[in-house]
Order: C-alpha cells, then sequence, then structure tokens
C-alpha cells in the first residue's frame, strides 16, 4: 500500500468515496438530511473530483449531536470511546469498530515505519493515556510494527529518563515541549543523551511546533524531531513525516486531503495554505466527510524522496477558529467562557493568558468579579478564585491558574473580543 | 440609642501600582475624610478596608466608578495607648472566646483604636463592656 502509484491509489480512492457516500446516505440520518439539503445524491459522485459536491462537516456537528448522534451502525459493533474537549460545555466523543482500530494502528504503523523504526527500537510512550487518543494510539501503532513499547504515559519526568536509559529506549513519542522539558530535566540529572542513552528518534506531535524548535530538540538531544499528526476525529494521531522530514504523508487508502480557502470554500493548489479537509474513506463508527479540521496547512502531491506517492501536508502553522493548544489538549475560549458563566459570582468579561514556563504551557485566566458578589472576607474570595480553577479545570482538562480582577478593570471590545494573549514562542 | 458598630467600607482592589492612588483620589474628590486603614492582601489581589467620615457617599462614588465594594459591621475599642494596652483588649476578647477575623489600629488624637472584626459583634460589645473598656461610637468619627 505504501508504494501503489499515484494512479493505483486515486482509483482506489474513488472506488471507497463511493461505498462510503452509498452507506451514509442510508445509514446517516444526519448526513442523509445534509445531502438532500445540498441537492446531491450518491449517484452524482461519478469521479474524485466530485467529492467537492458534498457538504461539508463541522467540529459543532460533533457538538451538536452530542454524543453519538452522529455514529453509524450499532452500539454491539462499538469497541472503544475516545473523548476530547469540544468547543462549549460538552466534549466531543468518538467511536471506534474493531475495523476503525485496526485502521488507526495501521496508519500509525506505516508512519513508524516511514520514519525507520522496527522490530528493533524500544519506543517509550510518553504521551496519555486514557480518553486522550495520544498514548494508546501511538502504543497499538508501536506494537503493531513490533517494537517493543514501554507504555510510561504522562508525567514524573526523572523517573521517563531512568526508563530511557535502563530499557535501552531508542524513540520516544510526546509532545514538542515535553521533549523539551525531558531534555532539560536530563540535563540536570547529569544525563547526556548521546553519550548515556539510545535515544535516536523522537515523535513529536499534539500540538503545534516550528521548524526552529525542531533544530532546538535537534541539537540538543542528538535525536532526530519527526512531526506526527491526527486529531481524535479522525481517530487519533496517524500521520507523520517519512525519514525525508519533509512533510506528512496521509495514507490516501485512508483519508482524502483538500484543502480549501477559509472564507470562499475553494479548493486551493499544491503550496498554497490554507484549511485541511479530511474526508476518512474508511471510518466506520463515526464517519468523517469533508470534515473541516480548522488546522492551517499546504499540500504537496509530487512523488516524496521515499518512494510514496501519498501526499504530504505541510507543517500545521495556525487554526482557522481560535483554539489553543495548551500541554497537547485543546482548548477554546468558548468552552473558558460557559464555564465561568455557571459561575454566578463572576462577571463576563475575562482574558485567557497562555505562557511557556520554561518548557510547559501554562494557562492564567483573569476574570472579573462581579461588584455584587464582593465578600470582605479574604478567604471566601480565595474560595471563589479556587472554585473557579477547579471547574475550568474539571471541564477543560488543563490544571488553570485564575486571577480576580476588579469590575471594568479588562479591556472591551467593541468588534471581536480578543480575549486571548498568547506569549509562547514555538 | 447609641451604636457601638461602625460600618467600614471595603474595595477589592488588584495588586497593581496606582489602585490605592485612584481610590484616594476618589474619596478627596467627595471631601470624605479616611481615619483609619489596612490592606489585606492575598495572592493577585487585595481587599483595602477602611473608616472613613462619610461611608455612604464613599461607597456611592467607588460604585459608580465601577469599583466593588461593600459595607461590614466592625467595632472599635479603645485602647490605652501604652504597653499592655493591645494585651488588655486581646485578653478580654480571648476570655470570652470571640475569634478575631482580622484587624487593624490607628492612634487617634486623644486615643489608639483597635479596629476588629469579629462573627459575634454583640457578643463582643457585651464582652468590653463588662470588662469596663470602651468602644467608639461611629458618630465621634464624623
Amino acid at each position: 500500500m505504501e508504494e501503489m502509484p499515484k494512479a493505483e491509489l486515486q482509483a482506489l480512492q474513488f472506488k471507497y468515496l463511493k461505498t462510503l457516500v452509498y452507506r451514509l446516505y442510508s445509514f446517516s440520518p444526519f448526513y442523509h438530511e445534509r445531502m438532500k439539503a445540498a441537492q446531491v445524491h450518491p449517484d452524482d459522485i461519478r469521479t474524485l473530483q466530485d467529492i467537492t459536491k458534498l457538504p461539508f462537516m463541522y467540529k459543532r456537528d460533533l457538538r451538536d449531536n452530542y454524543p453519538d448522534k452522529l455514529f453509524v451502525g450499532s452500539q454491539d459493533e462499538l469497541v472503544r470511546y475516545h473523548v476530547s474537549s469540544g468547543t462549549t460545555g460538552k466534549p466531543t466523543v468518538v467511536g471506534y469498530t474493531q475495523n476503525d482500530l485496526d485502521n488507526w494502528a495501521t496508519s500509525v504503523a506505516r508512519a513508524l515505519s516511514s520514519i525507520g523504526l522496527g522490530r528493533k527500537d524500544v519506543i517509550q510512550v510518553s504521551y496519555g493515556y486514557g480518553l486522550f487518543t495520544g498514548g494508546l494510539g501511538l502504543h497499538y501503532g508501536a506494537e503493531r510494527i513490533g517494537a517493543t513499547v514501554v507504555p510510561a504515559s504522562v508525567g514524573n519526568t526523572e523517573r521517563q529518563i531512568e526508563l530511557i536509559q535502563d530499557l535501552r529506549v531508542t524513540a520516544i513519542c510526546c509532545t514538542p515541549s515535553y521533549m523539551v522539558h525531558l531534555a532539560e530535566t536530563a540535563q540536570k540529572m547529569g544525563v547526556d543523551f548521546p553519550k548515556d542513552t539510545r535515544l535516536t528518534t523522537a515523535v513529536l506531535g499534539a500540538e503545534p511546533w516550528s521548524e526552529k524548535m525542531r533544530q532546538r530538540i535537534e541539537a540538543s538531544t542528538g535525536v532526530k524531531a519527526y512531526d506526527i499528526y491526527g486529531t481524535s476525529e479522525l481517530s487519533g494521531p496517524m500521520f507523520s513525516e517519512c525519514s525525508e522530514q519533509n512533510g506528512i504523508h496521509i495514507w490516501g487508502d485512508l483519508a482524502y486531503v483538500e484543502v480549501l480557502d477559509p472564507e470562499t470554500g475553494e479548493q486551493l493548489g499544491p503550496g498554497e495554505r490554507g484549511e485541511l479537509v479530511l474526508t476518512m474513506l474508511q471510518k466506520e463508527a463515526l464517519p468523517m466527510v469533508r470534515y473541516r479540521v480548522g488546522d492551517l496547512t499546504s499540500y504537496d502531491d509530487s512523488q516524496c524522496e521515499c518512494g510514496r506517492a501519498h501526499v504530504r501536508i505541510s507543517r500545521i502553522t495556525g487554526r482557522v477558529d481560535d483554539m489553543l493548544i495548551i500541554r497537547g489538549i485543546n482548548v477554546f475560549p468558548s468552552q473558558v467562557e460557559h464555564t465561568l458563566m455557571g459561575i454566578p459570582e463572576l462577571g463576563e468579561h475575562f482574558q485567557i493568558v497562555v505562557d511557556r514556563k520554561g518548557a510547559l504551557d501554562s494557562m492564567l485566566v483573569r476574570v472579573e468579579l462581579r461588584p455584587t458578589a464582593f465578600s470582605d472576607k479574604i478567604n471566601d474570595l480565595m474560595a471563589l478564585k479556587s472554585r473557579a480553577a477547579h471547574a475550568l479545570r474539571n471541564s477543560l482538562n488543563v490544571a488553570v491558574d485564575v486571577e480576580l480582577v476588579g469590575p471594568g478593570t479588562l479591556t472591551r471590545f467593541e468588534g471581536k473580543a480578543k480575549r486571548v494573549v498568547d506569549r509562547r514562542e514555538i | 440609642m447609641m451604636s457601638y458598630t461602625i460600618k467600614q467600607i471595603s474595595i477589592f482592589a488588584e495588586n497593581r501600582p496606582g489602585r490605592l492612588a485612584a481610590i484616594a483620589e476618589a474619596l478627596e474628590a467627595e471631601n470624605v475624610n479616611i481615619y483609619a486603614f489596612s490592606i489585606a492582601e492575598a495572592s493577585g489581589f487585595g481587599v483595602i478596608r477602611a473608616l472613613v467620615s462619610d461611608p455612604v457617599k464613599a461607597h456611592r462614588r467607588l460604585t459608580d466608578l465601577g469599583y466593588a465594594v461593600s459595607f461590614t459591621d466592625v467595632i472599635g475599642v479603645k485602647m490605652r495607648d501604652q504597653p499592655g494596652g493591645l494585651k488588655e483588649v486581646a485578653q478580654v476578647l480571648g476570655g470570652a472566646g470571640i475569634n478575631i477575623e482580622y484587624a487593624y489600629a490607628y492612634s487617634g488624637r486623644k486615643e489608639a483604636v483597635l479596629v476588629i472584626r469579629v462573627d459575634q459583634v454583640d457578643d463582643a460589645i457585651k464582652a468590653i463592656q463588662a470588662s469596663g473598656g470602651r468602644l467608639l461610637e461611629e458618630r465621634e468619627l464624623s
């Protein structure tokens, strides 16, 4: 599959697309309605290019159909759920059939092989295990290539470094910021990665990072760093750069890539930057057709030096919306607003300040106190503050500092509110 | 009837240069005199508490300016302005099982006054009076 020529790959994509559209038209009430509204019938899809006739799916569709109204098929076909944060109070739930899990593992396995990893490697997975897709996604992909997996999950950095040494770990999967943190901690412990470990490879993703950061990581640790991409709606982390480190291969039998002008919805050509739109060609439980991922990128459909014809996308450079990624977790300002509005003592004005302390992201929410809620007692105010921090922690799955500010002290915006101050340099 | 509870105004203020000056300026503009005040500091914010010549006027002005302001009943216990003065007052309250939530003092023209905030205001007034202590009346402030 990986070496399949472009023409064959496109023929296969068309076959999968036809099947997908017929299936959704017949079994997905949601997408059936959407196709009706767009006046498109499965028979109208006669070439791969006809995909542009199909209506889009958006993140908000997942929220509006919480938890599982977009699922196709019955409950007994589901073998797993993952849950990530949505745009407001409700999270996004993704269900998987056994085939979905197999395709996901296959996708990650191909990605890891394209980097050059295999049976001889010991791969430490330092993404969170659990509802978040990072840990289990990399875990099953790494097992699929026959590598030895160290399911380290997140936290306890010193122990992670000991494991890297003692278990002769050759590759690590984590967020780029955690990699920087690992390197700094190792230095404090007197561990020199090139000399004291066998680590040669880092597979980094779940948050945006830059070429500059890659150079920094590679220079300070001596490992080769590769970009891996995915979101929970697609299944999880799925696609990565190959050994060429020149674009992320999107496996054509699993996903069809479009890059659109986010304003007009027009398709853009190779090299033109726009919004990534993906159609998951084989997904069963939660089908995604022309899904507006919201990430900004460009594509390259020329043959890669590595020999693969699968389309490559460039490093993600930003978002179409205001989604933030804090320590690998998606955070929408609308979620913050939703949570704060649930606390009557707080006003409606708030500001999010994101920074990077050392290597780790920090998030501060400054929120105005409602004048009528002011208590002369410091303890009451401290309790209010920790109640807000706790509520935000619960809904965002990220630790948040809260600062109470006086009524009327935050800047008011006449047009679109600029509630986020991002001081991170990536 | 004599009132021994005094209206204190409390103002929420962030820990930022210039906040206190702005509040003091607003009170000056209303010709409100500050007799005693304290700043309690927590992480990132503070509460300014003050006894002023016209708490109602001060409250109105600061509220109009957008501040979070509240009234709190406190009592003012007159102390001997000599070594041991504070001890006498504190012993009386301690002996009566009354906990002081917060306190601050000022040294007036005639005598020193300890301003205290307690949960059981009436019990505190009784205990002070029973021990022969003297309390500040609100009208003494204006």
